[in-house]
């Protein structure tokens, strides 16, 4: 009950804020914030519950990406439709690539995800309808009601995915789901002997995550009114997908959350003030720090710390 | 395009240069992940790295490939200090290393990766040499010098750590390492102290590999990330650990990049490993000449 409070007065908040007079750029930074809160909890749905490390989240995001690109040249779907089908359209790239964890496990499984990624970078590139290498500009519809600017639209909206993904990794990690993948996590065979479904809960998670990530890719053509195949497929988003919950805390739903909010506000504000390539050196640079001295992230730091003080 | 005998022994010639090309610089990765079970993500990384410091001892005035076998007793040394730190940091500790291992690596390569970006700049950097540019006319043929220097430096490279590995004292303690390591506790031997003297060679090799690389082409810090997919397609491919089989994965990786090049263009090329990977695993995970 008090989560879903929680929940709710946050939604409100980012309405209310979308709609007083704040500096443009406030959302503008937000809404890249929140994507990666998306996709920090949509990777660790499978990573930090299952185990399975995925490099891939450049190519969930993309593909959500370029079906929303897809939908609106076609159709001129609006934006909510775009969001499901990316959503859809991901989710079964998930399945598919959910499909391979039967015989791939740990480096293998990683590996083939960047294969993946590449693989369908190039199909992109190679793709003239929504503009090969160099990429397709795109013009926003008007703003919905009663948004005055379309970035403080899709900061609500990014906000509201954001809210999603954070209850369906809760619930997931409460469940029985959760539970099941835990034990995968810690010994594959065990729990298939003692009869969780390990099959089932894999592919699971892994559309559940990939759908996640999609959706949070779809906005992104419109908010940059272009998209292109080599930003999109970055491996940059798989590294920040990857640190993220690392940072954070993978055994907790709000590991992710924590380590998302905290990374990508370092990342906007060394990118304002020095620049794009020391940002990613400070993705790595934490990631291999906290991998190497606080495996449990801060969630283990903050757990240790209430220990020792009490 | 139309498909001409041609073109086809043409692109099996440049295939085979090519492929064994692409041995050389798996063979490392060959022996960290596929005889070490080191899941080295940031190999092509530390590889590409090895190519910029070639570049910077070419500015004064060494070839290339001397400048690369200069490099590898430093690189030697980076490989023992990666694996030391790898095992005091996530071997050791045991529980749940392969998540947190393979973060260090995959981290370990967008720093090296963002160090050369700032450093030299995102601009792609080449060398020259008597031997870059110039090509062998060989009938209706026309073969780049470069291709051949890569080609036999690729060979003897091949054959060295084949030699190494199956002759020498230590080259067979690796193997023995790769099969059995508890066994090898018992005999009284410390595997550690062997696999970090293995993956200094590997690294060190690596070296002469990104000496290669900037031989072959130019070279642009962001490179290592299409070489993730070439150096593991070959590793895989070849069975983990088999170095007369990774030549032979090299040449099959090769021959079908430049097949798919000359009739597909440039643009397929890059998935080629990719796909050959994914197949790879999906099929046959212990690869051609699996142990």
């Amino acid at each position: 009950m008090k989560y879903w409070i929680t929940v709710a007065v946050v939604l409100i908040v980012a309405v209310v804020v979308a709609l007083v007079p704040v500096n443009e750029y406030f959302f503008y930074a937000a809404f890249v914030v929140l994507q990666f809160v998306v996709l920090a909890t949509a990777w660790n749905i499978l990573g930090g519950y299952a185990g399975y490390v995925n490099f891939g989240t450049g190519a969930f995001f993309a593909i959500g990406a370029y079906s929303a690109v897809v939908l609106f040249k076609w159709l001129g779907a609006p934006l909510g439709v775009q969001i499901l089908a990316a959503a859809g359209v991901s989710g079964l790239l998930g399945f598919g690539v959910g499909l391979l964890t039967l015989r791939l496990r740990g480096i293998f499984f990683a590996i083939a995800t960047v294969a993946v990624t590449f693989m369908l970078e190039t199909v992109m590139v190679n793709w003239r309808y929504v503009g090969g290498a160099t990429g397709l500009q795109l013009l926003r519809p008007p703003v919905t009601e009663p948004f005055d600017s379309y970035t403080r639209m899709l900061f609500v909206v990014m906000a509201l995915l954001a809210l999603v993904a954070i209850s369906v990794a809760r619930y997931v990690q409460d469940s029985w789901i959760g539970r099941g993948l835990r034990a995968i996590r810690d010994s594959e065979e065990a729990a298939e002997c003692s009869g969780v479904p390990t099959l089932k809960l894999k592919l699971f998670a892994c559309t559940v995550s990939g759908a996640l990530m999609g959706a949070a890719g779809a906005p992104m053509p419109m908010y940059l009114s272009f998209i292109e195949p080599a930003s999109s497929f970055s491996l940059n988003y798989s590294v920040s997908a990857l640190a993220m919950p690392m940072i954070g805390g993978t055994a907790h739903w709000i590991g992710p959350v924590i380590g998302a909010l905290l990374l990508a506000s370092i990342q906007q504000i060394v990118t304002v003030t020095i620049s794009n390539e020391i940002n990613v050196l400070v993705v790595g640079v934490l990631l291999v720090l906290f991998v190497v001295a606080a495996p449990d992230g801060v969630l283990g730091l903050f757990k240790r710390w209430l220990r020792s003080s009490r | 395009m139309i498909f001409s005998l041609d073109l086809l022994s043409e692109a099996l010639i440049f295939g085979v240069l090519l492929g064994s090309f692409y041995a050389a610089v798996s063979i490392g990765l060959s022996v960290s992940f596929g005889l070490l079970d080191v899941p080295h993500v940031a190999h092509p990384a530390v590889m590409v790295l090895g190519s910029y410091l070639t570049y910077v001892l070419t500015t004064y005035g060494l070839d290339p490939i001397a400048a690369g076998v200069v490099l590898m007793p430093a690189f030697f040394v980076l490989g023992v200090l990666i694996y030391r730190f790898y095992y005091e940091s996530f071997e050791r500790r045991g529980t749940d290393a392969g998540v947190r291992g393979l973060a260090f690596f995959f981290g370990l390569a967008f720093i090296i990766e963002i160090g050369l970006i700032l450093v030299f700049g995102v601009d792609q950097r080449s060398v020259s040499a008597r031997y870059i540019g110039s090509s062998l006319a060989l009938g209706d043929y026309r073969i780049p010098y470069r291709m051949l220097v890569a080609f036999g430096v690729a060979l003897v490279l091949t054959f060295a750590l084949t030699l190494y590995l199956s002759k020498t004292f230590t080259g067979r303690a690796i193997k023995a390492v790769a099969q059995d390591e508890p066994a090898l506790r018992l005999m009284g031997a410390n595997p550690v102290r062997i696999k970090q003297w293995a993956f200094g060679i590997a690294t060190g090799v690596s070296a002469l590999a990104g000496a290669m690389l900037i031989v072959v082409g130019p070279v642009e810090p962001a490179m290592d990330r299409l070489y993730i997919g070439r150096t593991f397609c070959v590793v895989v491919l070849a069975g983990l650990g088999s170095m007369t089989g990774t030549l032979a994965a090299g040449l099959i990786l090769g021959v079908a990049e430049s097949i798919v090049l000359m009739f597909l263009g440039a643009s397929w090329a890059p998935a080629v490993a990719f796909g050959l990977l994914l197949v790879v695993l999906g099929i046959r995970p212990q690869g051609l000449f699996g142990r």
